[in-house]
C-alpha cells in the first residue's frame, strides 16, 4: 500500500495542489481519465470547504485495496467551526458561505463512500472513497 | 498565473493556459470585465481547454464573466470544455445556465459571428420599417 500523501490547506494555492495531486494519485491506482478527473474535482469542492469554513486544515490521500477492488482514500480534516447540522449540510442549495451550497452534496455524487463526522467547535473531517475493479 | 487576454477585431478571447486558483479566477473576471468597456469588445471568449477540472467556483465566475459582459454589453462564449469536465460536472451538478457553449475556438468565433450578424439585422429591420 503507497503511503500517505498530505496536503496542509491554507491557500487557494493548495487546494489546485491537492487536486493535482488527488489526479496523480488515482492515475497511479489505475483509474480511467474520467474517473480522475472526477476525483479531483470532488477534491477541489471538499478542499474549497476547508478554506471557506475553518480557514485551515489538511487532506489526505492514499490509495487502498480492499478484495478485487483499487481505491483511493481522501481524508479532509479541519479543527473549524464544525457544521451543526451535516444532514442539512448535505443537500443540495444549502449553503451559509454564500456559495453554490454544491460542496458537500457534489463531492458526495461524485465519490463512491462519502462520510462527514463534525463536532461544533471541535471541527470537521470528510472521508470520501472511490473504487475500480481491479482487472486480473 | 495570469490569463493572457488576446484582442481579435471586435472580440476578446481570454485563453486559459494552466490550473488556475480562485484569485486567478477572479483577476480574470476583473480584467475581462474592464477591457470589454477599453476596447468596445461585442464578444468575449473564455477558452478553458487547458483546465482539467471545473469546480463549482470555476463555473460561478464564468457565468458572472458572462452575465457581466453581458450587462456591458458583450456576448460570452465558453469554449473547450474537455469530456471528462463536461462529465464531473453534471455529477456535481454544476450548470452554465444562460451561458454560451461552443465546442472549440472555432466554434465560438463562427457564434459570436453569427450573433454579431443577427444583430446588425434586427438594427436594419428597425431602420427599414421606421
Amino acid at each position: 500500500m503507497a503511503e500517505e500523501l498530505l496536503v496542509p490547506i491554507t491557500s487557494d494555492v493548495d487546494v489546485v495542489s491537492a487536486r493535482q495531486k488527488g489526479r496523480e494519485l488515482a492515475a497511479e491506482a489505475g483509474f480511467s481519465s474520467g474517473d480522475q478527473t472526477v476525483i479531483a474535482a470532488a477534491i477541489s469542492e471538499i478542499a474549497r470547504n476547508i478554506l471557506m469554513y475553518a480557514k485551515r486544515g489538511e487532506i489526505a490521500l492514499r490509495t487502498v485495496m480492499n478484495g478485487d477492488l483499487d481505491g483511493v482514500i481522501i481524508v479532509a480534516r479541519d479543527q473549524g467551526p464544525g457544521i451543526p447540522d451535516v444532514a442539512r449540510a448535505l443537500q443540495d442549495g444549502y449553503s451559509t458561505s454564500g456559495g453554490l451550497g454544491l460542496g458537500l452534496p457534489g463531492a458526495r455524487r461524485l465519490m463512491d463512500d462519502f462520510d462527514v463526522v463534525s463536532i461544533p467547535g471541535k471541527g470537521t473531517t470528510v472521508t470520501m472513497k472511490k473504487w475500480r475493479r481491479r482487472h486480473a | 498565473m495570469e490569463v493572457p487576454i488576446l484582442k481579435q477585431g471586435l472580440y476578446l478571447i481570454a485563453s486559459i493556459q494552466s490550473a488556475l486558483t480562485d484569485a486567478d479566477l477572479s483577476a480574470l473576471r476583473e480584467a475581462l470585465i474592464e477591457r470589454v468597456g477599453k476596447y468596445r469588445a461585442r464578444g468575449v471568449i473564455v477558452d478553458v481547454t487547458a483546465l482539467d477540472v471545473m469546480d463549482s467556483f470555476a463555473v460561478r465566475t464564468l457565468r458572472d464573466i458572462a452575465h457581466m459582459a453581458r450587462l456591458r454589453g458583450a456576448e460570452t462564449v465558453i469554449v473547450g470544455i474537455q469530456p471528462e469536465v463536461a462529465f464531473a460536472m453534471v455529477q456535481l451538478g454544476l450548470t452554465l445556465k444562460g451561458v454560451s457553449t461552443a465546442l472549440d475556438l472555432e466554434e465560438g468565433l463562427a457564434y459570436l459571428d453569427r450573433q454579431g450578424q443577427e444583430r446588425l439585422e434586427r438594427v436594419r429591420g428597425r431602420v427599414t420599417r421606421g
